[in-house]
């Protein structure tokens, strides 16, 4: 038993990672993790009292439950989701259809300026078609209040070949679990320039990697 | 060894008979009938005495009562229930604000749901609009796509004073068009959640 006690812990484990980091949560399928930049944008968001909170995830009672424990607005809206709805596409000559921006974005996150606290864009970058990428972030930095946050997460090309589109869940200030949602693909790899572009209009921008090859990037407006 | 064999599957069709958990699950989990021991009423829904309608009715204009109600039809306009609950079927479909006491959602509301106590978004819901309630219930599987706001809990008013235009009896009304066929007979079921916050 002796020598077939850690071969087996490890089969229920995964790999020899510490419990903590890739412990499985509860349904199949859920991973949870440590998250330093979920860490500091709870830390930052304790600190505004009734702040309005944008979730780009799919829908996460988790989330929803967490968020408005801080006593202030939660909006909800899966763009990858919606980016996908066949309304928002406009039929080319060649047959094929391409997504309007301007029509998607008549349909959705359509706020007031200076509306949201803060922001939690998980992965969506990496997941959202190319020619909703930078007018996205262009529209976010529109409806932030200046000195809001922003939350995202970009998988490095060490992560890229096994990513997947997750939903995110909250599971504590500090933790989060991810869970599988789709087949949907990478759609690209953003570099730290890309990013630096992407986010150009924000007045800073801390980067954290974490273990499993994400980088994770809170930027503040 | 290292298993319990699972409970029998309970009967009864899972859109109309929700399921229970003490925590968010896969949404493809299978449907159980126990009530949630820690999610308890101040009045809970009563199917067998609210008033049913049936999924082959279609509202154009305002549906208000002050009674219970399930609705499993087609409402464009709005609806109020004041002061009592209203429980939106699996086969509803709502273009309409809600105003009522609880709402639960298991169709799909384009809308805003102002719920004075409670709302309770089930796993088979799509709702878009904004919600506006002191507590809120979402099942893992729900769409949701607009804004939760939690109003701080006041004073709960007895439920038995009614605005002074409502009548003494219980009632729904319609007011625009409404085109009617067979009561669908929604069966009642367990309601309960799976994730309340206060």
């Amino acid at each position: 038993m002796s020598h077939a006690e850690p071969l087996l812990m490890r089969w229920f484990r995964g790999s020899g990672a510490p419990r903590s980091a890739t412990a499985e949560a509860g349904a199949a399928g859920r991973q949870a993790r440590r998250s330093t930049g979920l860490t500091e944008f709870t830390r930052v968001l304790a600190s505004k009292e009734g702040a309005a909170v944008l979730d780009l995830g799919p829908t996460s009672p988790a989330n929803i439950s967490f968020l408005t424990g801080f006593g202030g607005k939660v909006c909800n809206e899966d763009v990858v989701h919606a980016s996908r709805e066949p309304r928002y596409f406009t039929p080319r000559e060649d047959g094929t259809a391409a997504i309007d921006p301007e029509k998607f974005f008549a349909g959705n996150l359509n706020h007031p300026e200076h509306t949201f606290d803060a922001v939690l864009c998980w992965d969506v970058a990496d997941f959202l078609t190319e020619p909703l990428v930078k007018p996205l972030f262009a529209r976010l930095q529109f409806m932030m209040k200046p000195k809001g946050i922003l939350l995202a997460f970009f998988h490095t090309k060490e992560a890229a070949p096994h990513a997947t589109h997750s939903r995110y869940n909250i599971v504590s200030g500090e933790s989060l679990e991810f869970e599988r949602r789709d087949d949907l693909r990478l759609q690209r790899i953003f570099n730290n320039r890309h990013m630096e572009n992407l986010f150009q209009g924000f007045s800073s921008l801390k980067f954290f990697l974490a273990r499993d090859n994400v980088r994770e990037l809170l930027a503040v407006r | 060894m290292w298993k319990r064999p699972e409970d029998k599957p309970q009967s009864g069709s899972p859109s109309t008979q929700p399921g229970t958990s003490a925590a968010p699950s896969n949404s493809g989990a299978a449907p159980r009938e126990n009530r949630a021991p820690d999610a308890p009423k101040p009045e809970a829904f009563r199917h067998d005495v609210a008033a049913h309608i049936g999924k082959s009715v279609l509202v154009k204009g305002e549906l208000s009562g002050s009674e219970d109600l399930y609705f499993d039809g087609e409402v464009e306009g709005s609806i109020d229930m004041r002061d009592h609950s209203l429980v939106i079927g699996p086969n509803g479909k709502i273009r309409a604000n809600i105003s009522a006491r609880e709402i639960t959602v298991h169709g799909r509301v384009e809308g805003n749901v102002s719920a004075s106590e409670r709302a309770e978004l089930k796993k088979s819901c799509v709702l878009i609009g904004d919600v506006s309630t002191q507590r809120i219930v979402i099942e893992d599987g729900a769409f949701f796509k607009g804004s939760v706001d939690l109003k701080k809990e006041g004073k709960p008013e007895p439920r038995s004073k009614t605005s002074p235009t409502v009548s003494s009896q219980p009632s729904v009304s319609v007011s625009g068009t409404a085109n009617s066929g067979a009561n669908s007979g929604a069966n009642s079921g367990a309601q309960s959640s799976l994730l309340e916050h206060k």
